[in-house]
């Protein structure tokens, strides 16, 4: 049996065998051992317990009140809008909006009057001050990023519409957020 | 040879002096060792039993001691008492939590949620211990692990290899079963107990289990479970509060299986890629 | 590391940075062809082992740190909230803190293979300095991350090592303060320890650069004590030692798997899964194992200062180890009364870690300060004055001569060349 050098033979020797299969072991022994590591960056399950859908009830919230609840760590309005607001948002030319959507694609079917929005300006994360701006939905003080009344980006930098949260009614008056 | 012999000593000494460390020495009783389904490298816990013991900690324990740690989601996760879901929805639905401030500024109370951890029954240690005779009842999430007794030379080297680590449980379970009336000669002040295995055998917690005080699901039989006794209560309670301080004991167990499986598997392999590339040395080295 | 190494990389790339900055020829002749004694046994892997266990402490820690507060209110809550809620967190944390227990396992058997094999000796001194100094290092780190959990023992420990410094006469009161950041250990001790446990594993690879550049120089020692004299004495570290640390490591892996999947909590202290309280005391305070021989050295002497220095003392007499052994022959194979007194220093240090863990009372007090005079006497005493009086058994003319057995009577044939003893001056 040689003791020298391997031969640049065609096919592994059983000495190669050995080094391939001990080298397969320990990468993929490494890569057992790596993803442990990876993983625990991943939220934990305090985490996302906390993050659990909440409930909130509407009733206390009046026609033309704007409410701000947090979910996951995130701002979200809640808006109670009025029957000229709602005519506002519907009558508009939807193709002439930078994020062309229509309002009643943001809002639940029957529930016309609850706009339920996350409350951070699309441009960069600051919170639009209600009530204000030319189209009386937002505006935001950092950048002067306008909204209407459903949300949705009419003058600024602001790239896209206020995002809409997962939500749904659970009654009349209640919702389930996420 | 002589060398694998040198290694050997001193990495056994090594062993015995890493093994030193099991130091309390108590005038009391050592508990007995009662067979449990999760000892071992293979233990599990049996569900039943998690269910039974958390009865006995809700309906008994936990009007004076907390579990501070444990929240109510965790008992419907795996290798725990199994609980639904939906039941522990329902559980936590029944215990009050504070909440707040509210727009007005006021502090409130709600119906706990799945995320909620269980509610101490007293809002501070000075109110628990006020309560309880000037000793506040010790929280319960890691108990198991908190208390232990001296095994001693050379009992703790042989409990690195048969895993022996339910000092705590042992514990426990003979702890609340082991009231009983003071020897002649031993005087036990005003309102404290005597138990034969508590450090110092003085213990302000009053025997907080009868017979028949918890009362357990049936089986098909029609008969409970298990026998409704103290002894099973305690049994029972101190594996419920084994799963409380090591939720995760069977993943736990079952990977360091897998693993060791593998290093013996890939330190195989290294012995033989070592001596293959050993070989052409002459004397072997 | 003198001049420039014999690597030639391939591709242009290789060519472009390898003139630019030549790590890859570094690693190419300090861990690749570097020459090491062909008969080095297996105590020698552990050297590499440690370096493994320094990279999983710091890896494990990182990530642990992603989720500790360091703030005495939440410390031991967020422990917690890593053993139940964070994605292997309970896996995390048991192999940090069972990994200190196996890197002191390691650095023992490291440290007791260099007494017996004297490579402590010219011209390895400040090697062994500096592993002294990479043990001191290691000692801090570990009694600060120990307090980090703040349970009783953390707590209590804590009060009880930094109590020791106002024994320094004068300034102590002061330093302790300083130390502690307030009257007593307190959330500002927690913090600035998690801050220094952080930082000091760090200052730990820096010496240990150190200490393998001062290994380079004059390379490993042997079993047999004698320098290389030609290349048949040694072989290229890769394959040939890569493949047996590797070896050696996997088997070390899995003492660390069992104890810390296992058995992990059989090092540690119940006491330390209640939270830390000021106003109760444990009934025993005992530091962590690895701790207890130094620790029965400190409570041995009646008096506090004392008991202080000779505890102190009773590490940085290792410094001067080099100078105090006065046998010309290094290694231990060759010195048969020598052998009789290590391995006496070594169960005696075995007894004194079992005398830490004892409460100091009666015969166990009496125990521990035979034992402590025995451990500065075998240092002051017995390797100054063994290495004027011993005869030692002759020794192989070379390296490759003790591995095929001719010469010297510490291998298995003995042969009619016994050579002088050779050291270097």
């Amino acid at each position: 049996m040689a003791t020298t050098h391997a031969s640049a033979s065609a096919e592994p020797t059983r000495r190669d065998f050995l080094f391939i299969a001990t080298g397969a072991a320990g990468a993929v022994g490494l890569a057992a051992t790596i993803w442990p590591f990876i993983s625990q960056m991943a939220p934990d399950a305090a985490t996302i317990a906390a993050g659990a859908p909440v409930d909130f009830d509407l009733s206390p919230v009046a026609e033309g009140q704007i409410v701000k609840l947090f979910w996951r760590g995130k701002l979200i309005f809640v808006r109670h809008r009025t029957a000229a607001e709602i005519k506002a948002a519907q009558d508009t030319d939807v193709t002439s909006l930078r994020d062309p959507e229509a309002d009643s694609a943001r809002v639940k079917p029957g529930k016309d009057q609850w706009l339920i929005v996350y409350g951070n300006c699309t441009h960069l994360g600051c919170v639009p001050l209600g009530n204000e701006g030319a189209f009386h939905g937002w505006q935001c003080p950092c950048h002067g990023s306008v909204f209407d009344t459903s949300g949705r980006i009419r003058q600024g930098p602001a790239p896209i519409n206020l995002p809409v949260p997962p939500y749904a009614f659970t009654s009349d008056k209640a919702i389930r957020i996420g | 040879m002589k060398s694998i012999k040198t290694l050997i000593a001193v990495v056994a000494l090594a062993g015995l002096a890493s093994g030193a460390a099991y130091a309390q020495s108590h005038e009391r009783e050592i508990p007995p060792r009662v067979t449990w389904s999760f000892s071992g490298p293979f233990g599990t816990y049996d569900e039943t039993q998690l269910q039974r013991g958390f009865k006995v900690f809700h309906e008994v324990c936990s009007n004076c001691h907390s579990l501070n740690k444990i929240a109510f989601r965790t008992l419907a996760e795996q290798g725990g008492p199994g609980f639904s879901k939906e039941q522990v929805t329902a559980l936590a639905a029944t215990f009050k939590v504070k909440d707040g401030p509210n727009d007005a500024g006021d502090m409130f109370e709600r119906p706990a949620r799945p995320a909620d951890f269980w509610p101490a029954p007293f809002p501070n240690k000075q109110a628990a211990a006020a309560a309880n005779g000037g000793a506040a009842p010790p929280d319960f999430s890691v108990i198991a692990k908190a208390r232990t007794y001296e095994r001693g030379f050379p009992w703790f080297v042989f409990d690195i290899f048969t895993q022996y680590q339910e000092q705590g449980v042992d514990y426990i379970a003979s702890l609340l079963p082991g009231y009983e009336e003071a020897p002649a000669g031993v005087t036990v002040p005003d309102g404290k107990y005597y138990n034969k295995y508590f450090p110092g055998n003085v213990i302000s917690m009053p025997p907080p289990l009868q017979d028949g005080a918890v009362t357990y699901l049936k089986g098909a039989d029609g008969k409970p479970q298990a026998p409704e006794t103290v002894q099973q209560y305690a049994k029972d309670v101190a594996a419920f509060l084994m799963w409380a301080a090591e939720p995760h004991m069977e993943q736990r167990k079952e990977i360091a299986f897998r693993v060791l499986v593998f290093l013996l598997v890939f330190a195989g392999l290294l012995y033989f890629t070592k001596k293959k590339i050993w070989a052409n040395v002459e004397g072997h080295a | 590391m003198s001049g420039h190494s014999t690597y030639e990389p391939k591709s242009a790339v290789g060519k472009w940075f390898e003139s630019r900055l030549p790590i890859m020829g570094l690693i190419h002749s300090s861990f690749v062809v570097f020459p090491n004694p062909r008969n080095l046994n297996y105590f020698w892997t552990f050297g590499g082992i440690l370096a493994f266990m320094l990279v999983a402490q710091i890896i494990t820690g990182v990530v642990l740190a992603m989720h500790y507060t360091a703030h005495a209110d939440m410390a031991f809550n967020s422990v917690e909230l890593i053993m139940r809620d964070v994605n292997y967190g309970w896996m995390l944390r048991y192999l940090h803190a069972n990994g200190a227990s196996m890197f002191f396992i390691a650095v023992y058997v490291h440290i007791f293979r260099g007494l017996y094999y004297g490579s402590y000796k010219a011209p390895r001194e400040v090697l062994w300095i500096l592993g002294v100094i990479i043990f001191l290092l290691m000692m801090a780190t570990a009694f600060m991350g120990y307090v980090l959990p703040w349970g009783q023992m953390s707590f209590w420990g804590a009060t009880v090592i930094t109590n020791l410094f106002s024994a320094i006469p004068g300034v102590g009161e002061v330093i302790v303060s300083y130390l502690w950041g307030g009257y007593s250990v307190s959330n500002p001790t927690l913090n600035r320890f998690f801050s220094l446990h952080y930082l000091l594993p760090f200052m730990i690879a820096g010496v240990v650069v150190l200490h393998i550049w001062a290994l380079h120089v004059p390379g490993s020692n042997n079993p047999s004590g004698i320098e290389k004299k030609t290349d048949k004495d040694v072989l290229p570290f890769h394959p040939y030692f890569t493949v047996k640390d590797a070896f050696a490591l996997s088997c070390f892996l899995m003492v660390y798997v069992w104890f810390a999947f296992y058995i992990p909590n059989f090092l540690g202290h119940a006491d330390n899964y209640i939270e830390a309280n000021a106003a109760v005391t444990p009934s025993h305070i005992v530091p962590e194992w690895y701790f207890l021989p130094f620790y029965a050295i400190l409570r041995a002497i009646p008096d506090k200062l004392l008991g202080v220095l000779a505890m102190f003392g009773s590490i940085a007499i290792m410094v001067v180890v080099p100078w105090l052994d006065s046998s010309k022959v290094r290694s231990g194979n060759y010195r048969p009364v020598f052998q009789i007194f290590f391995w006496l220093f070594a169960i005696n240090a075995v007894i004194l870690g079992w005398l830490g863990s004892k409460p100091p009372e009666g015969m166990y007090v009496v125990a521990s300060r035979i034992c402590t005079v025995y451990y500065f006497a075998y240092y002051i005493l017995v390797l100054p004055l063994l290495g004027l009086f011993e005869t030692p058994k002759s020794l192989p003319a070379s390296i490759a001569d003790s591995v095929l057995g001719r010469g010297g009577s510490g291998s298995a044939m003995a042969s009619g060349a016994a050579s002088s003893p050779s050291t270097k001056g």
